[in-house]
């Protein structure tokens, strides 16, 4: 057994109600990131140990999906789309708005702590491109001037 | 008498402020005193009308779009809610052409009615598929599949039916079906349409295929891009369960079907069907070695049926209508309708369900009415990322799983990506070596460096560097990939690299390179 880690009780909580399923790695996972906000390093041994795995088994499954994270994200998550439909409306113009508008690249957080921004490879949107996701909300045919419109509300709302 | 009141709930509607609408409507509504019941169904999947808001008339729905929050109170001046006229105004929404000239057996229902109301489902031919499937044996429901001729909508097209009998006939104790719900390809849709507008047809599909071949559980691997539909799914699957469609004993027939959605985590590779259920196992996306095919060794070692989610979705209505309705459908050995999905810089985006046979320029012109921008349509991208470019030489080309093999591209998803002449394909060719760097799950040698070193041929060849030498070695990169990668994200990404570099070779430099020497 690994030795016990400095986790919060709601880990152990998340770790107790889903081990028992079949293939529950991922959905401890998912548990974890929606509650803190990302995956912190010290979990890995609870969770290890929870499913009798390995810790390098555990980081290895973190560090493979793009979606998880081992760093506290900004108090809003932008999640703007690359791909190819995006694209051939105008997403890297977009991007290029975007990055200077934040004043940060995709995986980082404005110094305020307010936005971290993340590529993502189509939102199943492609009829409404370019399109952006902020937290769980999506945003079609977003434009320089809407897209600082809606950074604007989301900023009063937040 | 009440009104009602359409507004879709469909995500990319309300992307672009369908909820915002309804609740405009809602409050106009309020303050004139008019007795409204306001319906939140899926989308009709025409998206530049979207959103799109409907009210039920004597002659039928009558279509109002694209609507934004400031136009509500001027659509009650005019009387919409008894089809009064107005500059938005569509007329009846199946008379539009793009609506009325399609085959919906898929999304029969989708756009009409309130996906989260089994009311309606059933209403409209919902479980009628299951009925029948309780009457009948296994082997009856796998012949009808096979029957229909539906071959694997996600991508492989392979037979669903034959998928199907080698699960039958692989003795287990457990079976597993699973739902490829890990749409990625970018330009596709209409798997998310299916589950946020019409969950119930994927359950309906689902639970048909664990009767077929005698799998008690059944998960839908959906990716986390997907909110909308997670949430849509739970409480479908909810309700299901309360009305006894799902469970251990459905209809009352003993049989037992168990349904979870698990979600992914942002790794394209997952809708690849071994690495998905290694994800689904709670490991690392890496594809497996086949043999062992899933249906004999599966999930958990398990035979398992994995199928996409419009493959499903359109067991249903064969199990409905027979097969050989749905073969009736269609050209050649593509049989059945596909959803195609119009997207990128189209003016008119959208679903278009329609039995194989119509042309590219037929979808890109006659539907989707040319470019967004207005300039000449220079690429389109068939089947996702992984797709081939087509210049405007092969427009003509038939949508039909072999003729665009023929040309070296593939239908896939039925995703059309369409690009303006602003486009330049050398940068799009680095664009998919790129996706691949990104998105490889490192098992393959050839996809995990060669895309890495693709992406620096493509930099040098962007930059007109030493093209004798580099061009034939992005040909032979491209070779090694297509030959040594296990899945499709390395053997498929030359694809998009090569028909670019083949169709568009002044954009890699080839042409100007003799004025430039």
């Amino acid at each position: 057994m690994t030795e016990s880690g400095t986790t919060q009780p709601t880990v152990q909580e998340i770790i107790a109600t889903f081990k028992d399923k079949p293939g529950a790695l991922l959905p401890i996972l998912h548990g974890i990131q929606d509650t803190l906000g990302y995956i912190p390093a010290d979990c890995v041994p609870d969770i290890a140990a929870g499913l009798s795995l390995s810790r390098a088994e555990v980081h290895g499954v973190i560090s493979f999906y793009h979606y998880f994270r081992d760093t506290p994200p900004g108090k809003q998550t932008i999640h703007l789309c690359r791909a190819e439909s995006c694209q051939a409306m105008g997403a890297k113009q977009l991007e290029e708005h975007v990055k200077s508008k934040l004043g940060i690249g995709f995986h980082e957080t404005t110094p305020d702590g307010k936005f971290s921004l993340e590529p993502v490879y189509c939102l199943g949107n492609c009829a409404c491109s370019p399109a952006m996701q902020i937290g769980k909300e999506i945003y079609g045919r977003v434009t320089a001037d809407s897209f600082d419109a809606t950074i604007t509300t989301t900023e009063a709302s937040a | 008498m009440s009104i009602t009141i359409y507004v879709p709930c469909d995500s990319s509607a309300v992307s672009l402020g369908a909820d915002r609408v309804a609740t405009a409507i809602a409050k106009e509504a309020a303050t004139r005193g008019l007795d409204i019941k306001l319906v939140r169904n899926g989308s009709r999947g025409m998206f530049w009308l979207e959103p799109l808001v409907e009210v039920a008339t004597a002659k039928g729905r009558v279509a109002y779009g694209p609507v934004q929050p400031g136009d509500v109170s001027g659509l009650f001046d005019a009387d919409f809610t008894q089809g009064g006229a107005h500059a938005l105004g569509l007329g009846l929404t199946e008379e539009l052409d793009y609506f009325k000239k399609q085959q919906r057996l898929t999304f029969a229902r989708i756009g009409k009615t309130d996906p989260l109301s089994l009311t309606d489902y059933v209403e409209n031919d919902g479980y009628r598929g299951l009925k029948n499937a309780l009457a009948m044996s296994q082997e009856q429901i796998v012949q009808a599949v096979t029957d229909s001729g539906l071959r694997g909508r996600g991508g492989a097209a392979f037979p669903t039916g034959i998928k199907w009998k080698t699960v039958l006939n692989t003795a287990s104790a457990q079976k597993y079906i699973i739902c490829n719900a890990d749409e990625g390809d970018s330009g596709t849709f209409s798997d998310r349409m299916v589950m946020e507008d019409d969950p119930f047809v994927l359950i309906e599909g689902m639970t048909i295929a664990g009767l077929a071949v005698d799998a008690t559980q059944g998960y839908i691997y959906l990716r986390i891009e997907y909110p909308h539909a997670c949430e849509v799914l739970n409480a479908a699957i909810a309700t299901a369960y309360k009305e006894g469609y799902l469970g251990d004993n459905i209809q009352g027939s003993d049989k037992r079907f168990d349904l979870e959605v698990r979600l992914g985590a942002g790794a394209y590779v997952c809708g690849e069907e071994t690495s998905l259920m290694e994800s689904l196992e709670g490991k690392r996306g890496l594809v497996r070695f086949k043999p062992p095919l899933p249906a004999i060794s599966g999930l958990f070692g398990q035979p398992t049926v994995v199928n996409n989610v419009i493959s499903l979705a359109s067991v249903p209505i064969i199990l409905d209508k027979g097969g050989d309705y749905y073969r009736d459908f269609g050209i050649g050995r593509s049989r059945g309708t596909l959803p195609v999905q119009l997207a990128g810089n189209i003016k008119r985006p959208g679903l278009v369900e329609l039995s194989f046979g119509l042309t590219l320029r037929e979808l890109l012109y006659d539907f989707g009415g040319g470019s967004a921008s207005g300039r000449p349509i220079k690429a389109v991208q068939v089947g996702g990322p992984l797709g081939a470019y087509l210049p405007e030489a092969q427009f003509d080309t038939v949508l039909d799983y072999e003729a665009f093999a023929a040309i070296w591209a593939v239908v896939g998803h039925g995703g059309i990506v369409v690009f303006d002449d602003t486009v330049n394909m050398a940068e799009m060719a680095r664009y998919s070596m790129e996706f691949c760097k990104i998105e490889s799950c490192g098992k393959c040698t050839p996809c995990r460096i060669g895309s890495t070193r693709g992406v620096e041929v493509m930099d040098d060849i962007i930059n007109g560097r030493n093209l004798d030498k580099n061009i034939p070695l992005l040909r032979d990169l491209c070779d090694t990939l297509l030959n040594g990668s296990l899945c499709a994200l390395g053997g498929m990404t030359p694809y998009p690299v090569l028909s670019a570099l083949n169709h568009f070779p002044e954009d890699f430099g080839i042409n100007a390179k003799a004025t430039a020497a």
